[in-house]
């Protein structure tokens, strides 16, 4: 079932390729949402799993997204590892209700006695050209919700080790997949299912994914590219940026990016995310907290607008690009 | 008896396999076959029989009018589709099939009524006199709704399933509270069906006697979802469950499709509403451009629907009454080649927004915050002005490369 390894594979492949190995190793794994299962989802992620499970472990729900999540926390009370597809971020509202009511607290309620090993998975992010509600990043609302891990990847091997750690994990995951990278293809080593697991797992962790010495910025999932463009460039004008993905956005492990700015002294976010109350500015300001003396420039965001996500023909503007990232860093220097 | 069930339920569950049991079966057959409580005037043969419970005059103006309205909003609809193909649209949701189910519902609406729609109906924004091209800008990505909604009684689209339906009701809920004589009709799906927000408009419009129309469509399918998966019954059963009337209604019949909706929304005006109308249809397309229907959907099925086809039926009416000549099948033809070329035309000619519109509109207060921000991203654009030009459209990610 699974690809030698080594091989090049598409982000959507790679999640694909996750579900199946986990499906595989633990038949409490089940996948649910609409359309995941004949279909293999709009984005075909499920592709092929309902054929080879069964429709008792792939499931075509009813089109009702409170009822998707309501019915994931039963049956993860029950013994199951629900994984539940929304089919679009801006679909997720009508589910909001379950997932902070229900659950994000049922473990402290019950004080144990009832885990939530349950793993939520958003096609979330702009920039496919999309029509309304198909192109929010709404991460931070779930990132402000004590009780829910939030995850999300931005390569084809952290799409399938991330997405498996996060099913093997007890407690509840909020995934989010960048879905105008799911067909850029990465390099992908699926022996990594055999590696024991980890408790919390590695792969929630930060990386440094180029080393720099002037300005760290910082960014995950949908935006990773046009940083690592951005540091390419910069590069190329003798500027050195060091590079690092977040991969966990709940809980941050801001560590290694508090560690950095201690040597580059500045600090750039990049998220499509709106800006105001938002995942980026808790980062400023726990940098500034921790690292205050060590900042030459205060922290410089790049984000979305504070308005709802525009027409797609305007996308352009709205999404952080490549010239906003190396305006940040101007700025950032400039100080 | 209980643990033999159990068991069997349970090895079937080892297994994988779910075959479904003969009482599902039945149930779902119940939810997706045409049963006898359907109304119909018009056969698919074109046979024409009036029905006592919902009257229509019906004149052979009315008949040719309607024939128009569902063959220009056919071609319409087709001209979206190959405009998607072409790259001048990121999407089309086509409404090939559904039709009569929309002209029929929207030739019934008085010129107060309001109308909430999903973001299929086409046809109904036809018969509220929005010109076809103004629906372009949800699927070019120009802007989020092209028309006047309070001018012209028709909401945006709405896309979040089943949204609107708690919308209308409460539209519908002002109406009776104003005393007005107007009634609201808020359109959506089978799939819609399984929303917790159509259930609570439900609920609500029972509570107030709203008077709104909930109008199902049920094309039989929501993306790969068929009807059975949302529902044991037929849908237009669940109205007894709210305490108010639920009528299913041949959604390929424009004649039984105006007499269902003019009385339910007589009853509405008179004080007697809420009414649900299923109106039993089928999508003879992919549910939108970026479906794949092969994937899920037999292809007999389709073929089976083809004979249904609401406007071939019209037309055959038409002819053999002697109501139209060969002549007026010709005008309409040519009338639909024409809005066809303008569709197309005003397509291709519809601009990109300016950047401004970002930020436009998101208050109707001034909001010093977006204020700024809107202020400095101008000025960032302005930054790139005598070189390439962020604007270049080139993708998000990409930028220029080029400083500014
Ligand atoms: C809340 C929500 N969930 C999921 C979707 C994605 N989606 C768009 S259309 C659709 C199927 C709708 O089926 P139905 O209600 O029967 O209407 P139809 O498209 O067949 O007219 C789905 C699942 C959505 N738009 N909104």
């Amino acid at each position: 079932m699974s690809a030698p390894t080594s091989e090049r594979v598409a982000l959507a492949r790679a999640l694909n390729m996750g579900l199946r190995t986990a499906m595989e190793d633990d038949a409490k794994v089940i996948v649910m949402g609409e359309d995941v299962g004949r279909l293999g989802g709009v984005f075909r992620v499920t592709d092929g799993l309902q054929k080879d499970f069964g429709e008792h472990r792939v499931l075509d729900t009813p089109l009702a997204e409170s009822g998707i999540i309501g019915a994931a926390v039963g049956l993860a009370m029950r013994g199951y590892r629900p994984i539940a597809e929304i089919q679009f971020d801006g679909f997720i509202f009508p589910a909001f209700d379950q997932i902070v009511s229900q659950v994000a607290k049922m473990t402290y309620r019950t004080q144990g006695a009832f885990p939530m090993p349950m793993v939520i998975r958003v096609p979330y992010g702009g920039g496919i050209g999309a029509v309304e509600h198909h192109s929010e990043a709404p991460e931070s609302f779930f990132c402000h919700i004590a009780g829910l891990r939030v995850v999300t990847c931005s390569n084809s091997q952290d799409a399938f080790d991330l997405l498996r750690a996060a099913i093997f994990c007890d407690d509840p995951v909020v995934f989010f997949e960048p879905k105008r990278r799911y067909w850029e293809k990465g390099v992908l080593d699926t022996a990594t299912r055999n590696q024991p697991r980890q408790t919390p797992p590695a792969g929630f962790s930060s990386v440094t994914r180029r080393a720099g010495t002037d300005v760290t910025v910082v960014s995950y999932g949908p935006s990773m590219a046009p940083v690592l463009a951005a540091a390419d460039v910069a590069a190329g004008e003798g500027r050195s940026l060091e590079v690092i993905d977040l991969r966990t956005l709940s809980p941050l492990d801001l560590d290694p990016v508090v560690e950095s700015v201690r040597r580059t002294g500045r600090l750039v976010v990049v998220s499509e995310a709106p800006r105001e109350s938002s995942i980026t500015a808790d980062i400023a300001a726990r940098v500034t907290e921790e690292a205050f003396y060590s900042l030459a420039a205060p922290v410089i965001r790049v984000a979305g607008f504070d308005t709802p996500y525009p027409p797609s023909r305007l996308e352009h503007h709205y999404l952080p690009d490549l010239d906003r990232v190396l305006d940040a860093v101007d700025r950032a220097l400039a100080y | 008896m209980a643990a033999d069930a159990a068991a069997e339920a349970a090895a079937r569950g080892a297994a994988g396999v779910r075959e479904p049991t003969a009482s599902e079966v039945i149930a779902g057959l119940r939810a997706t076959t045409m049963d006898a409580a359907v109304v119909q005037l018009l056969s698919p043969e074109g046979v024409l029989t009036p029905h006592p419970d919902y009257p229509l005059e019906i004149t052979g103006e009315m008949l040719r009018g309607l024939y128009r309205d569902m063959v220009l909003v056919r071609r319409c609809d087709r001209e979206g589709n190959a405009l998607q193909r072409q790259g001048q649209l990121g999407l089309w949701a086509p409404l090939l099939g559904q039709e009569a189910a929309q002209v029929g519902a929207g030739r019934a609406l008085g010129e107060n009524d309001m109308a909430f729609p999903s973001y299929r109906e086409h046809g109904v924004a036809w018969c509220r006199g929005i010109d076809p091209s103004a629906l372009l800008g949800i699927f070019r990505g120009t802007d989020h709704c092209g028309w006047d909604p309070k001018a012209t009684r028709f909401n945006g689209y709405t896309i979040v399933i089943g949204n609107q339906v708690l919308n209308a009701t409460g539209y519908a809920m002002g109406q009776r509270m104003d005393g007005a004589d107007e009634a609201t009709i808020v359109f959506f799906g089978d799939g819609a069906t399984s929303q917790g927000d159509v259930h609570e408009g439900m609920v609500f419009a029972a509570a107030y006697d709203s008077p709104v129309v909930f109008y199902c469509q049920n094309n039989q399918w929501a993306i790969s979802q068929p009807v059975d998966r949302q529902s044991r019954v037929p849908l237009w059963e669940r109205a007894t469950g709210y305490g108010f009337p639920g009528v299913r209604v041949d959604g390929n019949d424009v004649l039984a499709c105006l007499a269902v909706t003019s009385w339910a929304l007589a009853e509405c005006r008179s004080g007697n509403g809420p009414v649900l109308i299923e109106a039993f249809t089928y999508r003879m397309d992919a549910h939108t451009t970026s479906d794949d229907p092969t994937r899920y959907r037999m292809a007999d099925e389709a073929e089976h629907w083809k004979l249904l086809d609401p406007l071939e039926r019209v037309r055959v009416h038409l002819s053999r009454s002697g109501q139209a000549d060969a002549a007026f099948f010709e005008q309409v033809a040519a009338e639909a080649d024409e809005l066809a070329a303008s569709f197309r035309a005003a397509c291709r000619a519809m601009p990109d927004p300016p950047p401004e519109r970002v930020f436009s509109h998101v208050y109707s207060e001034p909001h010093a915050q977006l204020d700024r921000q809107r202020a400095e991203y101008l000025e960032y654009l302005a930054g790139f002005a005598d070189t390439a030009g962020a604007d270049g459209r080139e993708t998000a990610d990409s930028g220029t490369g080029g400083r500014r």
